[in-house]
């Protein structure tokens, strides 16, 4: 295949998955800015923070609510806003639509322009049903790579870009809010916490999840452990490394060679082997994310590097 | 549509019934769908030079165009024929001109001309073939009358719109397709993948590696490069993705290098190679034609076949079908005034208000005069123009194109259209039964070039 290809797939998954994260994220801002006794201007800046939007975009910090959802969701000027990604990954599409399928080109076209010229109220009157959207669109996306897309190395390219994006937007969802989940606010205890943690689960879509695998009981251990080590939650870092791996495994086989992203990958999961929540605590949950976001991104250079682009 | 006599020509019955019986709300009904179909698609058009959406959507007219099975049998052949003459033509000229010493051409319409390359001369493509998909431009002048009113040699587009026309009308209205009287146009793409691998260079001694070289993304065509790259099953690739190492050509990839044999570009001839070419090109493979030269790859088509498709050479194809292959040409030509010569361009220069004035080197409609729709002032400036610079113009009469029915605000109307078949010359010259036809969707309008206003539509020829 095309390294340029190899290229356009990896990030076209990159960005459906950023566009999609970003959603809940600001779904998340949405909900917490609703809870009583909130301050409104830090949960929306921590959702900045979550989105990689903390440093002023123009110039201008953020002031309002609106600056950020603007910022997030309609902005030309960020990159990373929902509106840029989805319209990057159809220009990633666009340049290899020979290596999309019929049905994954239909769902990154369809609708594109939806957010050009969207005034910044109109976007914050309608964020719940425009969040909504953007989920769709992604789902779709997701669904028709799945149904429609041959297991080959292209696939494996697409994954691998939207593992690494998930595990990315977890690790800094988590970097953004880990103070919630230290240790001492569970002295403090009340409904603002609750309400904190479940925010946490909410971004990552993992609220019922949850539920369902620690019987309801809240608790920072609890909720750092399912987003950071289960095995089963699609979101968590263990789970977005193992897959990493896997499908890093299969190129490696598929052309008869490993590298230096292999071993990385090898690595990263090997760091999260038979470990305990209670141990990460210990040594220290933020040096924890901070190292683990340095190695995500070293592990996505080095793929680009392997395959040539 | 209809005959002299003003009744529905017998090819068009099956249409005339089925707008008849379909109503025409019902019709513009299915209309808006299909270009909702086409929008979702990603088929669109981009137009040079006007600003606005890049990604224009082309208008599809739903009633289909009609050729009987042996109007096309005639039509065949005369493409056919065509093509062969025009390869015959560009072979010679790139070697030792005989048809210029015979006296037959002028030597300096072929030597000084723009899109004849020097650097051409002596080189042997393999199966002497130059313009590997000739996409010849047809009117319809009478009822039995068919006149080519121009040739295309070098890249050719638009046959994408043949395939996803037909493709939306059988996903339409299947019925109309039922009893299999409609010449299926599918095999176009398994056609040229085949004329393709043919054109395989010296060099080559395996399976032969074909790609399709596009300019990116942003280019006009790119939904067409992309869509016959993928019916072909090979790599669409820009020139980066390219290139020439050991005589060879590489195309990058996941696993490293990978030889390419055959390049179906759809770039021009003078971005293909910076070394060779344009110096200031930022498109094209450094060292590329020196690889063509030396049999490492196949360019389709060959540099420097657009010399025989110059509004110029045009008017002596006839005398080229005669001169190579010893035949009376099956197609006629439109008469044409060279304004170089100074008795043509008297007399073009006395006419201009019932004459069409096209540039030579002009394409997609741009730059032409249409005399009887001209203002007095438009045929003034253009008559300075063509003084200044006589021998960039050619001159020919308003025809009187026939038309076609299409879905208007009005109902059924009539439009002008024009009609490119895709000849593909491989080993064997291959014509799939179709092709593109374009039309003039405003009322009265004789241009059909999509940049300025055209549509397209289904082609149909009839099974026997």
């Amino acid at each position: 295949m095309l390294s340029r290809t190899a290229q356009n797939l990896f990030w076209m998954g990159r960005y459906m998955e950023r566009a999609d994260a970003t959603a809940r994220l600001l779904e998340m801002g949405h909900r917490m800015s609703m809870v009583p006794g909130s301050s409104d201007m830090d949960e929306w800046r921590s959702v900045a923070l979550a989105a990689g939007a903390q440093d002023p975009i123009n110039g201008k910090p953020h002031q309002t609510a609106a600056d950020v959802i603007h910022d997030l969701l309609i902005s030309v000027d960020n990159r990373s806003s929902i509106r840029s990604c989805l319209v990057q990954a159809r220009a990633n599409g666009r340049a290899i639509r020979t290596a999309l399928t019929q049905d994954m080109w239909e769902a990154l076209n369809e609708g594109w322009r939806q957010l050009d010229d969207m005034a910044p109220e109109t976007s914050r009157r309608n964020l719940p049903t425009l969040l909504e959207w953007v989920k769709n669109r992604t789902a779709a996306f997701r669904g028709a790579s799945e149904i429609s897309l041959l297991r080959n190395d292209g696939y494996c390219f697409l994954r691998l870009g939207g593992l690494i994006e998930q595990a990315d937007m977890t690790l800094r969802l988590l970097d953004a809010k880990y103070y919630v989940l230290l240790p001492e606010t569970d002295v403090v205890g009340g409904g603002r916490d609750y309400h904190q943690w479940t925010s946490v689960l909410r971004a990552t879509s993992a609220l019922r999840a949850y539920h369902h695998v620690y019987k309801g009981d809240y608790n920072p251990w609890g909720i750092a452990d399912f987003l950071i080590l289960n095995a089963t939650f699609p979101r968590s870092i263990s789970y977005c490394h193992r897959t990493i791996q896997r499908f890093l495994d299969d190129i490696a086989d598929h052309y008869g060679e490993r590298g230096p992203c292999h071993d990385t990958a090898t690595e990263m999961v090997a760091r999260l082997d038979g470990v305990h929540i209670e141990q990460l605590f210990q040594a220290g949950l933020y040096d924890f994310i901070s190292d683990s976001i340095t190695a995500n991104h070293r592990l996505a250079a080095e793929i680009s590097r392997q395959y040539h682009f | 549509m209809y005959g002299s006599q003003g009744a529905v020509r017998v090819p068009y019955e099956r249409v005339a019934d089925w707008i008849s019986a379909a109503g025409v709300d019902l019709l513009k009904l299915r209309q808006s769908e299909a270009e909702a179909i086409f929008r979702r698609i990603g088929i669109t058009f981009a137009v040079y030079g006007e600003g606005g959406d890049p990604e224009r959507l082309i208008p599809f007219d739903l009633i289909p165009r009609v050729f009987g099975a042996s109007e096309w049998r005639r039509l065949s052949r005369g493409i056919k024929q065509r093509s062969r003459a025009l390869n015959a033509f560009l072979y010679d000229v790139y070697h030792r001109g005989e048809i210029l010493r015979a006296g037959v051409i002028p030597e300096d319409l072929v030597y000084r001309n723009e899109a004849f390359l020097p650097e051409m001369v002596g080189i042997d493509p393999p199966g002497r073939i130059y313009s590997h998909i000739c996409g010849i431009d047809i009117v319809r002048t009478g009822e039995d009358q068919f006149q080519v009113l121009e040739d295309n040699c070098r890249t050719p587009s638009g046959v994408s719109y043949m395939l996803e026309n037909r493709e939306i009308m059988m996903r339409m209205f299947p019925q109309l397709f039922a009893a299999g009287i409609i010449e299926p146009v599918d095999s176009y793409p398994v056609l040229l993948k085949k004329t393709l691998e043919e054109a395989a260079p010296m060099k080559c001694d395996n399976d032969p590696t074909v790609v399709l070289l596009t300019p990116g993304s942003l280019n006009s065509a790119y939904y067409e490069h992309s869509f016959l790259a993928d019916l072909m099953g090979i790599e669409l690739v820009e020139p980066q993705d390219l290139f020439i190492e050991g005589g060879l050509v590489w195309m990058r990839t996941t696993r490293g290098p990978q030889r390419v044999d055959v390049i179906y570009r759809r770039i021009d001839d003078s971005f293909i190679d910076p070394l060779a070419f344009r110096p200031d090109s930022l498109l094209g493979v450094p060292g590329l034609f020196d690889v063509y030269r030396s049999g490492g790859v196949t360019l389709c088509s060959a540099p420097g076949a657009g010399v025989a498709d110059d509004k110029a050479i045009y008017s002596f194809v006839p005398e080229m079908i005669r001169f190579y292959l010893g035949e009376k040409p099956l197609l006629e030509n439109v008469q044409t005034w060279r304004c170089a010569s100074p008795e043509d361009l008297s007399y073009v220069l006395s006419n201009l208000k019932d004459l069409v004035v096209k540039e030579v080197h002009g394409s997609g409609g741009y730059g032409m005069l249409i005399g009887p729709h001209a203002s007095k002032k438009d045929i003034e400036a253009f008559r300075l123009k063509l003084k200044a610079n006589p021998s960039a113009f050619i001159a020919q009469p308003t025809l009187e194109l026939s038309t076609a029915p299409i879905l208007g605000d009005g109902g059924v109307e009539k439009r002008h259209v024009d009609f490119r078949p895709y000849c593909l010359v491989g080993r064997d010259i291959r014509l799939t039964p179709g092709g593109l036809t374009r039309v003039a969707l405003k009322k009265g309008s004789l241009v059909v070039n999509s940049s300025q206003g055209g549509g397209v539509k289904d082609t149909w020829i009839l099974a026997d």
